[in-house]
């Protein structure tokens, strides 16, 4: 394969896909070890009722408004899981459940009752994404890097998404110390008069806007996986939380990279001439990892768990 | 329009749709009760994800062997084996490794439900996939529904509700009180099983009407919405089978009266509408019951201080303490007593005094318990017990002694 090949076809698309993959993964961290794991399933969920009214409020599928409607969703569907939570005293699984379904099955209702046969807006869409049609049709290969002219016309999607990662980054950096006192030791945090509820609000407005943003490119299915399984994975690596982190983007990466080469030539390699879903197969590699881990990690037991 | 569909009248379809829906949310109302009570209830959201490849691996199957593809039967046992899998892999993750429960579930979920996408984009290509309409899985598609369809859903609807009224005493006992369950002779591993493979049977079946997202919904929002009206484990299992079944049958009228109403997300809809009642107003459990409850709460402890206040002539600077007091005719509003205020606040300060001896008494230790400041001494002891305390705080006594 050649340079004018694959920059303009396969670049931005692998490019999405790690930012997304890693940008997901990072935040996944400390959901996984704060044992809300599946606040990413949720939100994947209700972004769909999110981007919907967005899209009945502006008339016209563009990026920004929908962005904005996906992360106010998330944020509600949190407060009202909260507040069923609180208010029914319902164990905290069963009142996501509820909350969830519920908005994913208004939003589906909204999209039947709406207009949008005309617009690229459905349910499938929402769910796979489309990885492989981000493509950057003005490049000639790899001197396209250095034209102003051709970088112009990347897919707004990469900007956006890079945008961010970068952010999830200096988030994740700046409330490092708050984050990692808050996750392991709640009530140490409190005695030292840090605001531990807020900070818990924040992660999962980041999740939010991480899993809104890697939503709009790849679709929610990707979204839940990298949330989840690399740093599932990066957990039974290790016990430290940096080199966990470490792990977590490796595997992200690997899940991105591997997944979105697999869909594309997998089939051409087994003589078929149709690619599959790229956004499927960046979580199934990610499973596949997830499984290995599970089975050769080195700390994948209990600590203190007998040996079989 | 809306009673016709409500009394299937609505044509053959919609008949057939009501009563095969009315079966899954009865089933899944049942089950989902114990589900929800061994507090499990997001398993089912990783199992019904985890029916996808099935489908898919199914009619890839089907297709190789010649056949047509769209064999509802065999597409629904593929899809109970992959669900088998995934419900393997989330209780192999959480045993085997330091994962918890949640983190399996997400996991299982997402590359199963990937892994599913993969094929389906396989099947689409296909020549003799024709689209399949597999997509249908996802939200549900009953508007295609076949006779013989129909007949699957309903009997197997019924033979998993059967099987759920057999299992429901076991099921309730590990769901209530595992210890229990477990010191009394029964098998909790294969109990969780049954529920969990009466979970899948309940998830296969509602493929085809609500799809693999909302088939979480029926197996939660109903024993939720029941949990609040009682606190018995069969009635809950009773009243989330009503919710469902009614929820299911309302829900799959409202959608036969017009085309943009798909079936799944107006039978969630219709359930979580019945949730969001019983939430508010379910005696005891529900949020009114709990504020009224407050209110009088507060009320009492405000009457209370209010009538100890004036007893000891001590000015009185809560407004609403003053309000309640003037609108109980015992004071003015500038703060004076009336004639019966003046003997409530005598009595509650007498009450106050007697509660203090029986605290201080080590042989009245039990009625000294219930003392929280507002319960009546009377209803606690008996009139000689009360005479004997009164004996020993003495009548009034003049100054000139």
């Amino acid at each position: 394969m050649t340079g004018a090949e694959f920059v303009p076809l396969s670049l931005p698309p692998l490019l999405i896909g790690i930012c997304a993959a890693v940008a997901c993964a990072l935040p996944g961290n400390f959901l996984l070890l704060r044992k809300q794991a599946l606040i990413g399933d949720a939100i994947s969920h209700v972004v769909l009722p999110g981007i919907v009214i967005a899209f009945l409020f502006t008339g016209s599928v563009s990026a920004w408004p929908m962005m904005v409607g996906a992360a106010l969703a998330s944020v509600f569907a949190v407060v009202l899981i909260e507040a069923v939570r609180r208010l029914g005293r319902i164990e905290p699984g069963a009142a996501m459940g509820l909350t969830f379904t519920t908005m994913f099955a208004g939003g589906v209702l909204l999209l039947e009752q709406s207009d949008t046969s005309t617009v690229h807006l459905d349910v499938e869409h929402a769910l796979y994404g489309n990885l492989e049609s981000l493509i950057w049709l003005d490049a000639v290969g790899w001197q396209s890097l250095a034209d102003p002219a051709a970088l112009a016309t990347l897919p707004v999607e990469l900007p956006r998404i890079a945008l961010t990662l970068m952010a999830v980054i200096v988030f994740t950096w700046l409330f490092w110390r708050l984050l990692v006192l808050s996750t392991f030791d709640d009530s140490f945090a409190l005695t030292l008069g840090l605001h531990t509820g807020w900070i818990s609000l924040a992660l999962v407005v980041v999740a939010a806007v991480a899993a809104v943003a890697a939503f709009d490119a790849v679709g929610s299915i990707i979204v839940i996986a990298m949330f989840i399984c690399p740093p599932a994975s990066a957990r039974l690596m290790t016990n430290r939380l940096e080199v966990q982190i470490a792990w977590s983007v490796v595997f992200a990466v690997i899940s991105a990279v591997l997944g979105y080469v697999l869909a594309g030539y997998g089939p051409l390699w087994l003589g078929s001439d149709n690619a599959v879903s790229a956004a499927g197969m960046i979580a199934t590699v990610s499973g596949v990892i997830l499984a290995s881990t599970a089975l050769f990690a080195p700390c994948r037991k209990r600590a203190g768990a007998p040996r079989h | 329009m809306l009673l016709e569909a409500l009394s299937l009248q609505m044509g053959y379809n919609a008949t057939l749709v009501t009563i095969g829906a009315c079966f899954l949310g009865v089933a899944a109302g049942v089950t989902g009760t114990f589900l929800y009570l061994r507090k499990r209830a997001l398993v089912s959201d990783a199992i019904s994800h985890a029916t996808l490849p099935g489908v898919g691996a199914a009619f890839i199957l089907m297709v190789m062997l010649g056949g047509d593809g769209r064999n509802l039967p065999v597409l629904l046992f593929g899809s109970a084996v992959s669900a088998g899998l995934g419900l393997l892999c989330v209780n192999w993750l959480t045993r085997q490794t330091r994962l918890a429960e949640d983190a399996a579930i997400g996991s299982v979920l997402s590359v199963f439900f990937g892994f599913g996408i993969v094929l389906l984009t396989i099947i689409q290509t296909m020549s003799a996939g024709r689209a399949a309409g597999l997509e249908g899985f996802l939200l549900g598609s009953t508007a295609g529904m076949l006779w013989n369809d129909a007949i699957v859903i309903v009997l197997s609807g019924a033979v998993t509700l059967a099987l759920v009224l057999l299992l429901r005493r076991p099921m309730g006992l590990v769901a209530f009180d595992p210890e229990f369950a477990a010191s009394s002779g029964v098998n909790i591993e294969r109990v969780d099983l049954a529920i969990m493979g009466l979970v899948m049977a309940v998830t296969v079946v509602g493929l085809k009407i609500v799809g693999l997202i909302l088939i979480v919904a029926m197996l939660i929002i109903p024993p939720v919405t029941a949990r609040f009206w009682t606190d018995r484990t069969d009635r809950v299992a009773l009243i989330a089978g009503f919710c469902g079944g009614a929820a299911a049958w309302i829900g799959a009228a409202i959608s036969a009266t017009a085309p943009a109403l798909p079936t799944g997300p107006i039978i969630v809809l219709v359930s979580f509408a019945m949730f969001a009642v019983s939430m508010f107003l379910a005696p005891d459990r529900g949020v009114l019951a709990a504020f009224l409850r407050h209110q009088s709460f507060q009320k009492r402890v405000h009457l209370r201080q209010g009538l100890l206040a004036l007893a000891q002539e001590q000015p009185i600077y809560e407004t609403y303490t003053m309000r309640l007091l003037h609108r109980a005719g015992l004071a003015l509003p500038d703060g004076v007593p009336t004639e019966a205020g003046k003997a409530r606040a005598a009595k509650a300060l007498r009450d106050e005094k007697r509660w203090q001896l029986v605290r201080a008494d080590q042989s009245l230790e039990s009625a000294a318990a219930l003392y929280d400041g507002l319960r009546e001494i009377e209803t606690v002891l008996t009139t000689d017990q009360i005479s004997e305390i009164d004996a020993q705080i003495g009548g009034p006594r003049g100054l000139s002694e």
